[in-house]
């Protein structure tokens, strides 16, 4: 892909992410912080190509030690965004 | 022209990426903004989480699809195919994490939640340097170099800015991770000509990265590298802890930008759309902080409020005034005798652990037929929202919790307002005195409530920003000194005495 193709992607995410997060209740901010810091554990992505890929051992092992890193986010992430939200209940009538 | 060039040539430039994981990774995109949108309300939010839980399968599994590692036969091995050892180590190497984060996530109290998020974000950043620094070393791997081993222009610019990103991310939530946790002390920690020095580094970071654009060699890459993480500590060592709220949502931000310039130099979408997602998100969250502080985020970021100074200098000036003692059984007859009563919790409170009490001192005034709400400062906490997770596990229902512009018209209607563990979100001086260090700051309007009872340890201390507080002092004030913790108790005590 081209940049300019890329670069209209990321401008446009960026004024979907805007209006997104701006309609996010403040009473689930803590939440909204653990699940983007999961969802940017993307980057696992590029970790993945990176072991994946012939050529350079310390390519390889500088991808594996991202894997684990962004795994650990991923899954922590996750897993502490939705043990917060079980919590939240309404009152019950 | 074959299928197999018509695709290459639909993806150039930025890596190979098959049309078909191309799809997958939009789609996958696309789940993230669902997750971020289930956040809208609390009923929906549970949902949002799944949906990030399968953009983020979508993306994983369509990496390993796509990146299987092949062994490619030599001298001693005509074997060609797939590399099962490589393909091992990756799986153990997601198992590993897997099981760290879930640990961390399952042990995690609550009130360290700021913390764990610094932590988290520092992984985000070392992770960008990992892949930046592998990408720079296997250029040829991430299809960003032609033959001869030159990185593309553009894709130097990308690489640089990810790394750079990355690395004060990483060095700065570490920072932001150890005053958090106590490691180290929030006070400020102010270099002489820090400002020079911070300028500079920053310059010869983004002249370093101009210069990469022409030379691609090792020394220019390693120190981009080393200087962002340098500027990484530097920028947060000097802010102070009334700050953290807004150090934590920068981070935030910055993490988000570092996943975007990785998804850049990838030419991924996934990565793209979340890094815009994740970076916006920070920014709108640090503002909010910011607003609610009413501080402007260069001050902020320049440091040097909240620490020790700030506390010593408007102690000496303070004079002595008479204020009303109370006790718990006091507070008991009061709030019983109430018809609306306005909670207002601060981090003292979740620093006492009084949250399990002041929940179970609500249900016996709902059952005394007292109408009980919460009233949360966007600030109450230590990260946005922090407060109302805190209720939220000690069983507050959250739709018994309001924000500060949707309950601060209520205080004048209220008979009793029960301050417990807060102090600068409720002074008045923030509207009224303008040399007040928290002049124009948005504040809970307790002192607008008929009764006010204010939950503190001593008479002595004072909040963050170190003023005294003119509610302490006002007749329909009662002050209940003690521990949050042991007064919310002795209160739910003397209800159960005295209300049967």
């Amino acid at each position: 892909m081209d940049f300019i193709a890329i670069f209209s992607i990321f401008i446009l995410a960026c004024f979907v992410g805007y209006f997104v997060v701006w309609s996010v209740t403040p009473a689930l901010h803590t939440p909204l912080m653990s699940v983007t810091n999961a969802i940017s554990s993307v980057i696992i992505v590029g970790a993945l190509i990176a072991s994946a890929a012939a050529g350079s051992a310390t390519s390889k092992w500088l991808g594996l030690a991202a894997v684990v890193m962004a795994s650990i986010n991923i899954f922590g992430g996750f897993a502490v965004t939705a043990r917060m939200l079980a919590m939240y209940k309404k009152k019950e009538r | 022209m074959d299928i197999q060039s018509l695709l290459a040539a639909a993806t150039d430039g930025h890596g190979a990426v098959n049309p078909w994981a191309a799809v997958a990774y939009l789609v996958s995109g696309v789940f993230f903004i669902l997750a971020l949108r289930g956040l809208s309300s609390p009923a929906s939010s549970q949902r949002g989480n799944r949906f990030g839980m399968i953009g983020m399968t979508i993306a994983v599994v369509t990496t390993l699809v796509t990146h299987v590692p092949m062994k490619i036969g030599d001298a001693t091995n005509s074997y060609v195919g797939i590399d099962a050892v490589a393909m091992a180590e990756i799986l153990a190497a997601i198992g590993i994490g897997a099981v760290i984060g879930i640990v961390m996530a399952r042990r995690i109290a609550m009130t360290a939640m700021p913390q764990l998020v610094a932590a988290f974000h520092s992984l985000v950043g070392l992770a960008a340097v990992a892949v930046a620094a592998a990408a720079y070393l296997n250029p040829l791997a991430f299809g960003i170099a032609d033959a001869a081993g030159q990185i593309y222009t553009v894709s130097r610019i990308e690489m640089g800015l990810g790394i750079a990103i990355g690395a004060i991310t990483f060095s700065g939530s570490v920072i932001a991770f150890l005053k958090l946790n106590g490691n180290m002390s929030g006070a400020p920690i102010m270099l002489p000509a820090r400002h020079v020095i911070n300028l500079g580094t920053l310059a010869a970071i983004i002249g370093l990265v101009a210069y990469f654009t022409f030379d691609q060699s090792p020394w220019v890459f390693w120190t981009v590298t080393a200087l962002s993480f340098l500027i990484g500590f530097l920028l947060i060592i000097p802010i102070g802890g009334a700050d953290m709220p807004v150090v934590v949502s920068m981070l935030n931000s910055y993490s988000g930008w570092a996943a975007a310039a990785m998804g850049f130099t990838l030419g991924n979408t996934a990565m793209i759309i979340t890094g815009a997602l994740v970076g916006s998100s920070g920014a709108i969250l640090s503002y909010i902080m910011c607003r609610a502080m009413n501080r402007s985020f260069i001050s902020v970021i320049a440091g040097g409020f909240g620490g020790d100074d700030a506390a010593a200098g408007a102690g000496g000036a303070k004079e002595q005034r008479p204020w009303k003692p109370g006790s718990a059984d006091d507070a008991a007859f009061l709030m019983s005798q109430a018809e609306n009563v306005i909670i207002v919790p601060g981090y003292g409170m979740a620093v006492a652990q009084a949250q399990h009490a002041l929940r179970e001192m609500g249900d016996l005034l709902k059952k005394e037929g007292v109408n009980v709400k919460y009233a949360i400062h966007p600030v109450a906490g230590r990260m946005p929202g922090h407060m109302n997770v805190l209720l939220a596990e000690a069983n507050v229902p959250y739709d018994e919790v309001f924000e500060l512009e949707d309950i601060n018209g209520e205080f004048a209607q209220c008979d009793v307002a029960f301050v417990i563990g807060a102090n600068d979100v409720t002074n008045p001086s923030a509207k009224t005195d303008k040399s007040s260090p928290i002049y124009g700051m948005p504040v809970l309007d307790v002192e607008k409530a008929k009764t006010v009872l204010f939950v503190k340890r001593s008479m002595g201390g004072v909040g963050y920003a170190g003023v005294d507080n003119d509610v302490f002092y006002m007749d329909q004030t009662m002050m209940l000194l003690g521990d949050a913790k042991k007064m919310a108790d002795d209160i739910v005590k003397a209800l159960n005495g005295g209300g049967h």
